[in-house]
């Protein structure tokens, strides 16, 4: 089995660990991994912020460079979402016939990590080791745009030695939304103030997710509150094995 | 005491962003808000989840107004016809001036000096009872939470519970000032039996009313009134005339279609089986209700909308304020802040196309596109691809405007763009940012405080200086599947 790591242009950037970890824990499982360098960015944010013709260009370039993958792996449910819910219409919208059917093809070869490894692979224990406390946010993406479902709780719950703490109010929003932090901070802030409490509430030491976007807000409110409390992709904790810890991060 | 100073004309309102700011810092209306909402939502919840066949429900409804809407003129046409057979007068109403005009006139020709009102949003949408004011009519709220709008000199902040951000001990306050009691309590039951006290004199004294419409039906020409309160039935039996004000959207085909929306409708609007009143009539009936029946049609650039295949989907709702309830947004703002008639995400849906987009542009933007409005939308309205069209418009607006070049978000999303187009160009660009970023990292590895929109980020988050090396850096020095190990 051969799959091309889709890494996004955040995780690139800023969350290299979580790219090393989906390397690590797919090549464990006997994938053979591969990287296309010319990748850069699916254009979510362009799409979500209005520029729309500018998201085209991104998703155009994405279709390009893929169309021969036999499977594509994203670790991040926003931009599967992103590329579900509107890499269709916006081929349709700028007329593109064969961009459409092109990207029509491709699509069922495009899996987030956590469907990647449940529905593609069919496995759920990876063989992880993480001794740690440990509360799952699901991001909106995951849960109402791609439906994961049980799908990262499955996997969570075969990982040894991790101790699942539910979290209160679990598919309501962190308040990240992308330039919506930006444009309407205070609101944003407020959000993750309330998100904040369930999630710290929990008592755990890691609060992990499929979407770094997420965490990059609660680890940043943590990080300036001294919460006493991390961040962490769900790849880093599935890849974590007893030879091999999770990377320490900042 | 005023609780909140509450723009609502899109025209004079603050945007969102400037707007949520003195909310943000009222822990009694955000305690109010968050209360009230979540009541509301264990209810519906636990309501939906009893529905086996919800999902199919919601289907049939979604495709119930799409039809509708699609052969809108055609149900129009036979809704006049039809309500006009049953002793009805039907007017057509192009804008809010007209709507305001005709009802007007209409209260003249009753020699009307006061009237009762059930409660409608649409009323307030044209600004109808200070117009009515200054024409030397009284217009009198006869929904208890309309009431303790208009004695308090507040506005609605919710569609279905538009005094949601007033608690009690603030309705005593207003009934107590107000309706000279000093010795209120604020026990419901107190406050309720002093509402019905005010109300039960204009029933008897006031033998004109105005209503809104849940739903028009075309098949026979009869009007829906959903309520709780009983006020409706009231002013539904008592008055002489009658005058509904109501969207040209709220249009069923059939009667047998309510079948399927009063189920919908009910649990999400308030999470209860069935609302306590459903009155429905049609046309005049003697010797029963108003002997005289009007309804004024508004069109208030609904046709425009309906014409925008992309965008029709808006007038699908049938204001039910499920998505106000679940939005994680309005959980923390509440209506106000939307400064529209018309809040939460349906508001910031609807509101900048009743303006044409001329107004109201910070709207679109006032969501995390976290979903949770379109989850429970009763009718499948898909808000948030709605406002994805809204957000791109406006951007197509700013593209003209020379002012771009300051907006340091236009600006940025340009550059981003140029930079996606190549890798070559984005690792550049990773490389100079983490020089830049660098100037501002701590020795912690973290950045505590950016200038220029960074601050916006940085004003309540950290962020972790960039890492030395990226993910693509690490992959080219690694190579493919370095000494792999047979599995």
């Amino acid at each position: 089995m051969r799959a091309s790591l889709f890494i996004t242009c955040y995780n690139d950037t800023l969350y290299p660990e979580t790219g090393r970890a989906v390397v690590r824990l797919l090549e464990r499982l006997g994938v053979e991994v591969d990287f296309h360098p010319q990748q850069t960015c699916c254009g979510q944010m362009h799409a979500n912020t209005g520029f729309r013709g500018e998201a085209f260009s991104q998703a155009k370039r994405f279709v390009r460079l893929y169309q021969e993958t036999e499977t594509v792996v994203i670790p991040s449910s926003s931009c599967v979402a992103m590329m579900r819910d509107q890499y269709p219409g916006l081929f349709e919208e700028l007329g593109n016939e064969e961009l459409r059917r092109q990207f029509a093809a491709l699509l069922p070869r495009v899996y987030e990590l956590s469907e990647f490894l449940i529905d593609r692979l069919g496995v759920e224990d990876v063989g992880a080791y993480f001794p740690h406390r440990v509360t799952y946010h699901a991001s909106c993406h995951g849960v109402r745009a791609l439906h994961l479902g049980e799908r990262p709780y499955r996997l969570l719950a075969k990982v040894r030695g991790l101790a699942l703490a539910t979290l209160e109010n679990v598919d309501r929003c962190c308040g990240f939304g992308g330039t919506f932090s930006v444009k309407n901070a205070e609101v944003s802030s407020a959000m993750l103030a309330v998100k904040l409490q369930d999630v710290i509430a929990t008592g755990a030491e890691y609060c992990t997710a499929l979407d770094n976007s997420c965490l990059m807000h609660l680890g940043g409110a943590m990080h300036r509150q001294y919460a006493g409390m991390k961040t962490i992709h769900l790849a880093e904790i599935l890849a974590s094995t007893e030879d091999a810890p999770a990377e320490a991060t900042l | 005491m005023n609780y909140s100073h509450a723009e609502l004309d899109p025209r004079k309102a603050h945007p969102f962003p400037k707007a949520v700011l003195p909310v943000l810092r009222n822990p009694q209306l955000r305690k109010n808000v968050a209360h009230a909402i979540d009541v509301i939502q264990t209810k519906r919840a636990r309501l939906v989840a009893e529905k086996d066949d919800w999902q199919e429900l919601r289907t049939a409804a979604s495709a119930i107004r799409a039809h509708a809407l699609e052969n809108l003129g055609a149900y129009l046409e036979q809704f006049e016809e039809r309500c006009t057979a049953a002793g009805g007068t039907v007017h057509w109403a192009a804008d809010a001036d007209e709507a305001r005009r005709i009802i007007l006139d209409l209260l003249r020709q009753e020699k009307a000096s006061e009237v009762i009102k059930i409660k409608t949003m649409t009323s307030t949408e044209i600004q109808l009872n200070p117009f009515l004011e200054a024409n030397g009519v009284s217009a009198f709220e006869t929904d208890l939470a309309e009431i303790i709008l208009q004695l308090g000199g507040e506005e609605p902040s919710h569609i279905v519970v538009p005094a949601l951000h007033v608690n009690r001990s603030q309705v005593r306050e207003i009934f107590a000032r107000r309706m000279g009691l000093k010795n209120l309590s604020d026990d419901p039951k107190e406050l309720t039996n002093a509402a019905r006290t005010y109300l039960r004199q204009k029933f008897l004294a006031i033998p004109t009313a105005i209503s809104g419409a849940n739903f028009l039906i075309a098949e026979t020409g009869s009007v829906a009134v959903v309520e709780s309160e009983g006020n409706g039935r009231m002013c539904l039996t008592l008055p002489r005339t009658m005058i509904t004000l109501a969207g040209i959207e709220k249009v069923l085909p059939r009667f047998q279609d309510l079948e399927v929306m009063l189920q919908l409708l009910a649990r999400s609007a308030t999470g209860e089986r069935m609302n306590p009143y459903t009155s429905l009539w049609t046309g005049v009936t003697a010797g029963d209700g108003p002997q005289s029946f009007h309804v004024v049609l508004l069109d208030n650039e609904r046709s425009s909308i309906l014409a925008k295949a992309k965008q029709r989907q808006t007038l699908k709702c049938i204001r039910c304020a499920a998505c106000m309830n679940a939005c994680p947004v309005y959980r923390q703002t509440g209506g106000h802040a939307y400064g529209s008639v018309y809040p939460g995400p349906i508001g910031a849906i609807l509101t900048p196309q009743l303006m044409q987009m001329k107004f109201a542009q910070s709207l679109p933007y006032a969501s995390s596109l976290c979903g949770a409005c379109y989850e429970v939308c009763p009718v499948k309205i898909n808000i948030p691809d709605v406002l994805l069209e809204l957000r791109a418009q406006v951007v197509n607006q700013e593209r003209g405007r020379a002012a771009r070049y300051f907006d340091p978000m236009y600006v940025g999303l340009r550059i981003a763009n140029l930079l996606f187009s190549s890798a070559r160009l984005f690792h550049a660009a990773q490389r100079l940012g983490r020089i830049g970023l660098g100037l501002f990292t701590r020795k912690d590895g973290w950045i505590h405080s950016l200038p220029s929109i960074g601050a916006k980020w940085t004003q309540t988050r950290d962020l972790r200086g960039l890492p030395d090396e990226s993910f693509h850096e690490w992959w080219a020095k690694r190579g493919p599947q370095p000494d792999k190990e047979a599995k």
